[in-house]
């Protein structure tokens, strides 16, 4: 069984299902973490994550390997994110009340590693969650995931120019959340 | 110049995509608003790309259930690739045996005819 994500590929297009299997147990994680920040919540992102795995499945003859895997991957999760954000704002449901959400079953994070964490990247994790998910989609491809304006427009099913209006607001509000203005804060604390 | 006509340019200037211009560059020297600003979004952007290495880890039993998925999809693209393989040997074996029909008719008619002939 090859262990390069190349060589990986490269069987999986061959027809090697065990390779395909590899290849997922490989990036899994990753993929999970791009549709966790996309979507802002678990249960969205599993099935983002899912939906992902299939199309690339479906589609792995049309991967030519210009880009990484791992680049290809995101940006059909991008996709897959845009598409299911699409049914869910279709088929909106009522919100749970604060008594009714589900616990977290995530592991516990490492005490000691959270404590290491930088108070920014906390307050920046949880401005992220608070942006609008058409904010947040075209921050998190662009700032993090480094994908071009062009890749997140054609994954997001949007123009060139809406990708940079959206991702100039997304920092503006990121960074407003972050670094507000003390006569902001003065007034805040009246 | 107002900071304000500045914004979209300065989070763009943060991040390469975009040089300031010689006009907003002598006012971004001169204004401590437009300054902080800028800091603060290449805080912003050094704090998201750090962001790319972090990898959240996942709900138990999710792989299991992309490769259950996987395995599903597998099978039925499997099945669908029999039955449309069922589906051309019943057409092909449909299209023979009205081609045998139409030649035996043929011969059939010829023979026929040439019985009326000689007789």
């Amino acid at each position: 069984m090859p262990q390069d994500v190349a060589e990986l590929v490269a069987a999986a297009q061959d027809g090697d299902r065990a390779a395909f299997d590899e290849l997922v147990r490989v990036t899994y994680a990753d993929t999970y973490t791009l549709a966790l920040r996309l979507m802002g919540n678990e249960e969205d992102a599993r099935d983002v994550v899912q939906d992902a795995y299939l199309r690339a499945f479906r589609g792995l003859r049309r991967f030519r390997g210009d880009a990484r895997f791992s680049t290809w991957m995101y940006r059909i999760t991008a996709n897959c994110a845009a598409t299911h954000h699409g049914k869910r704002t279709k088929h909106r449901h009522e919100p749970l009340d604060e008594a009714d959400r589900l616990p977290d079953e995530r592991p516990k994070v490492d005490p000691q590693a959270m404590s290491d964490a930088s108070e920014l990247r906390t307050r920046l994790t949880a401005a992220l969650s608070e942006l609008p998910l058409k904010l947040r989609q075209v921050v998190v491809l662009r700032d993090v995931y480094d994908l071009p304006h062009e890749a997140i427009a054609a994954e997001l099913g949007i123009s060139e120019t809406a990708a940079k209006v959206r991702l100039h607001r997304a920092r503006k509000k990121l960074r407003e959340d972050l670094f507000p203005r003390r006569s902001e804060e003065a007034a805040d604390a009246v | 110049m107002r900071c304000e006509d500045l914004a979209t340019d300065l989070s763009a200037a943060a991040d390469g995509s975009q040089l300031l211009t010689g006009k907003e560059r002598r006012h971004v020297e001169r204004c401590l608003r437009c300054q902080a600003e800028l800091v603060q979004y290449r805080k912003l952007l050094r704090a998201m790309r750090q962001m790319r290495t972090e990898v959240l880890e996942p709900a138990p039993g999710l792989l299991a259930d992309i490769l259950a998925n996987l395995e599903a999809a597998g099978e039925r693209r499997a099945i669908r690739s029999m039955i449309t393989g069922h589906k051309a040997a019943y057409l092909g074996g449909l299209a023979a045996a009205t081609a045998a029909g139409a030649a035996g008719a043929i011969v059939f008619a010829s023979r026929a005819r040439k019985l009326r002939t000689a007789s």
